[in-house]
């Protein structure tokens, strides 16, 4: 029996990502990191900021997300999310302005705790990547 | 009857006119392919989260607890409604057909002695609502900076409509806009965003899921994103409809343009005839006298 799994991620835009022959996705799901295999049962899960890693039979991917919510079922994985870079693309000054606004996010003193929990998580990981 | 000169200058206007409006026609057919093909590709997100949101409501056990955003505060007294329109003129009867939409809705909600606030995106609808409805007009966000629909655009419309909904503003929100079918054909809509409107479509699906955290967690940070996303549907088949509405316009103005030089160039053609011809006669008629 094959392990393979199709992944699809969506931003509003367009389809940003669809692929067939996926064996294993390791995304940041809001309560801790999660790796999803075929045959996992059906779960819908939000993310935090964080990388999502793709391990396929064509190559390993990696790409930062801010947001967004993970829906598996009858292996299918669907991602959406608003904001998506592959980590090949991006380039260092567009991870230091995200940081930047990050940053300047954090230090507001208006927002709520889980904002704030999910904006300290975003420069963590921005911070590791730069 | 006019001069041979004034008919000269009307024709070479209605003739610079005419290639206006033919430019204008392709600039929008070309832009309303780009936003047709948008439009298609922003469909998934959309369906998907509708999905998602569907399964999340049947699952949730404690229907009395649900989030406000999914099953309203419980009154309809004050309606909020989203009209949205371009920012440019000259497309026909895409402005004015919203507009008649929302103002049917206004006249029904007032006569069932509710109360309604109005946001307007595009300042197009805009100028049309200030005259008859101005003290009802809470919020005027236009785009016009930014080219081509976009869904930070659209986040910010919803950001705006949650934060009034979260104190209290108003108890239903609607959103105006029209809906792409073909070039010709543009549906007003309106569409209602809060509370969540899904009794129509149950989800037949027997699949149980999985919650990560709890579903009401997951809805919570869930139905802030919706909202943003049907805004962005929205613009999108907006915008479309938009450009669609404008070339059938401009189609349109060119055809009536071209009849009206056709029909100059007799008028002059015939006025010229006449001058030859009394001209002629009155030559004929010295030579005659001698």
């Amino acid at each position: 029996m094959s392990e393979e799994f199709k992944i699809e991620i969506v931003n509003p835009e367009k389809s940003f990502l669809v692929k067939e022959d996926v064996l294993e996705v390791v995304v940041p799901a809001f309560e801790g990191e999660m790796g999803i295999l075929k045959n996992h049962i059906p779960i819908i899960s939000f993310l935090k900021p964080g990388i999502i890693k793709i391990l396929s039979k064509s190559g390993n991917e990696n790409y930062y997300v801010e947001d967004g919510i993970v829906e598996f079922k009858n292996d299918n994985l669907s991602i959406l999310t608003s904001s998506i870079f592959n980590l090949n693309d991006i380039d260092k000054s567009k991870l230091q302005d995200l940081l930047k606004l990050a940053e300047k996010e954090s230090n507001k003193t208006d927002i709520n705790d889980q904002a704030k929990y999910l904006i300290d998580q975003k420069i963590e990981v921005l911070k590791s990547l730069n | 009857m006019a001069s041979l000169d004034d008919l000269k200058k009307r024709i070479a206007s209605v003739k610079s006119t005419q290639k206006i409006t033919k430019a204008m026609k392709m600039v929008a057919a070309a832009k309303l392919r780009r936003a047709q093909e948008s439009a298609e590709k922003g469909r998934p997100y959309s369906e998907k989260m509708n999905n998602v949101i569907l399964n999340l409501s049947n699952g949730i056990s404690d229907k009395a607890n649900a989030p406000r955003l999914l099953s309203g505060t419980g009154q309809d007294k004050v309606h909020l409604c989203v009209v949205m329109t371009s920012d440019r003129g000259l497309c026909g009867g895409f402005n004015s057909n919203i507009i008649k939409k929302a103002k049917n809705y206004f006249s029904n909600i007032l006569n069932e002695g509710k109360d309604f606030k109005i946001i307007t995106v595009g300042s197009k609808g805009n100028d049309q609502l200030k005259r008859a409805y101005g003290n009802k007009i809470i919020e005027n966000i236009s785009f016009k900076e930014s080219k081509n629909a976009n869904y930070f655009d659209a986040d910010k419309v919803g950001k705006i409509v949650i934060k009034k909904f979260e104190s209290g503003e108003f108890d239903i929100c609607t959103i105006f806009y029209n809906q792409f079918k073909n070039v010709i054909t543009q549906i007003p809509q309106a569409q209602q965003i809060i509370p969540l409107n899904n009794d129509e479509e149950k989800n037949n699906s027997e699949e149980s899921y999985e919650f990560e955290p709890d579903e009401d967690e997951i809805l919570g940070n869930l139905l802030p994103k919706n909202i943003s996303t049907q805004i962005f549907k929205a613009m999108l088949e907006n915008s479309a409809s938009e450009q669609g509405s404008r070339m059938s316009a401009m189609d349109n103005a060119t055809r009536n343009a071209g009849e009206m030089v056709d029909k100059l160039t007799i008028e002059y053609n015939r006025s010229r005839q006449a001058a030859i011809t009394k001209e002629l006669i009155e030559i004929i008629s010295g030579a005659e006298s001698l």
